[in-house]
């Protein structure tokens, strides 16, 4: 499997990586390739507070539409504009620049909920 | 559940990495490299499908005419040898069993291809219809004998070139022929459900692979049924289970076209008779790229008026395009609706269909 082991995942297939007090999240590299080619990309606005399974945004394909769900307790800090405009970067990239939204965390929040990068590919095992 | 059946090509689809779903009782292709670029190949080049999970029915030792005439809105006499024709099985009350294609190959000699996940409902009511005019005793299910790979798009002539034993290029629309393919028997129709120029073609199992494999080799891309979906919907073709049910009539369907009034079917009476007010199949263009999907509610003036049958956003139009029946005071093209995603309402127009039309 291709779920780097630095990352963070949530059942609902986003990713986290934690910067300090910042996570930066997207959707895995799996969870792209079972929507199929990305066609729209709607994400919240900065100054959100959301807690984990928030609806945080909207993906679609031609096949089907998507929620993607706030793994973290805290506030939107940053939305990748960049990625909104071009889903390349989410299709080709979802790991790297096909980044979604940066949640700061809230006070006493952690990431101990979600799955390391073997207990995702476990998950994901078997499709 | 049932075990999914599988067509000749399973194990090629499986190999070349397709995405493989259950579909109509059987496990088929939905993608291989991604819809949008398979949807793109058959609006330039030309695509190619494993439809054989589509049922094939025929009718030997009988004059199946008066069989086929009572069960299918569209004429049969008129039929010449060879011509294909796209019709309805109704029941009584007008509701639609099915759409279907006949052909004619001789006096008194049809075939039939219907929908797979009505196969097994349409062979039961050809036995009962037949029982009934004490015409035969209804169709044969050959589905299991052969494959049928649809070859799409404004290649596709020139790709089956010298395949065939008869040149297929004179072929007209809705014309088939049969020919042999390395020998064997083969037939060849200028069909197809992308809304673009090809055939469709049927050989033996056996031959299944050999066919694909030259025709891929000669240039042809392989597609799923996610692109065959978004392809049908550009060139809005209805598609049984969405646009078309026991619960929706031909004439409101927008089919009046293939229901012939000027003979005798089952369903005519209530055809002719159906009660004012029926919702009518319309096309909807959306605002955005947001795609509506089956089931999205269509409101007007402040209040539910339709509900979606099939939408996406489509690749070669690079729109957001959805069907949905409205009734007719909201069916006129130019007419504005918005359409519920997600709680989110999104302007719409109705527009004339079809959203795609291929340029002669």
């Amino acid at each position: 499997m291709s779920n780097p082991a630095t990352l963070r995942y949530a059942t609902s297939h986003e990713w986290v990586k934690l910067d300090g007090d910042v996570a930066t999240v997207g959707v895995t590299k799996f969870a792209v390739e079972q929507l199929t080619e990305p066609t729209f990309l709607e994400l919240k606005k900065v100054g959100l507070t959301v807690k984990p399974g928030d609806e945080i945004g909207i993906i679609e394909s031609v096949k089907s539409t998507s929620s993607i769900y706030a793994p973290v307790a805290g506030q939107v800090v940053e939305v990748n504009a960049a990625a909104v405009n071009d889903l390349a970067k989410v299709n080709d990239d979802p790991f790297g620049s096909g980044w979604m939204l940066k949640i700061q965390l809230a006070p006493g929040a952690t990431l101990d909920h979600l799955l390391t990068a073997a207990q995702y590919d476990a998950q994901i095992a078997g499709h | 559940m049932a075990e999914l059946l599988r067509t000749p090509l399973h194990g090629w689809h499986v190999a070349n990495k397709a995405r493989m779903v259950p579909f109509a009782g059987w496990e088929m292709p939905v993608q291989y490299a991604g819809i949008i670029p398979e949807h793109t190949a058959v609006r330039t080049g030309c695509g190619l499908f494993d439809v054989s999970h589509m049922g094939r029915l025929e009718f030997p030792g009988t004059d199946a005419r008066p069989l086929l005439e009572e069960v299918f809105t569209n004429s049969v006499s008129t039929m010449k040898n060879g011509q294909v024709r796209y019709g309805l099985v109704c029941r009584d009350d007008g509701g639609i069993l099915d759409d279907v294609l006949v052909y004619r190959w001789g006096a008194g000699e049809f075939s039939m291809v219907v929908n797979g996940s009505n196969r097994e409902k349409i062979a039961a009511w050809l036995k009962t219809q037949a029982g009934k005019l004490g015409n035969g005793s209804g169709a044969i299910d050959h589905t299991f004998d052969t494959c049928l790979i649809a070859v799409q798009g404004p290649k596709a002539v020139e790709l089956v070139s010298g395949l065939f034993g008869t040149d297929v290029s004179d072929l007209k629309y809705y014309f088939a022929r049969i020919t042999t393919y390395r020998g064997e028997w083969c037939m060849v129709s200028r069909t197809g459900y992308t809304g673009e120029d090809g055939f469709e073609v049927s050989v033996a199992n056996k031959l299944a692979a050999p066919l694909w494999e030259e025709l891929i080799g000669r240039g042809a891309v392989a597609c799923g049924l996610g692109a065959r979906d978004t392809l049908r919907l550009e060139a809005a073709m209805p598609l049984y289970g969405h646009e078309l049910n026991e619960q929706t009539d031909p004439i409101s369907a927008g089919l009046g076209w293939a229901v012939k009034f000027d003979k005798e079917f089952v369903g005519r009476n209530a055809l002719q008779n159906l009660p004012p007010g029926r919702p009518l199949r319309v096309g909807l263009e959306l605002e955005g790229k947001r795609a509506a999907r089956e089931g999205s509610e269509v409101f007007a003036d402040g209040s539910q008026v339709g509900t979606v049958t099939s939408g996406s956003f489509v690749p070669h139009l690079q729109k957001s395009i959805a069907m949905a029946y409205l009734p007719r005071a909201f069916a006129t093209p130019g007419t504005e609706v918005l359409i519920d995603l997600r709680g989110t309402k999104v302007p719409a127009k109705v527009v004339l269909l079809p959203f795609y039309k291929r340029s002669k």
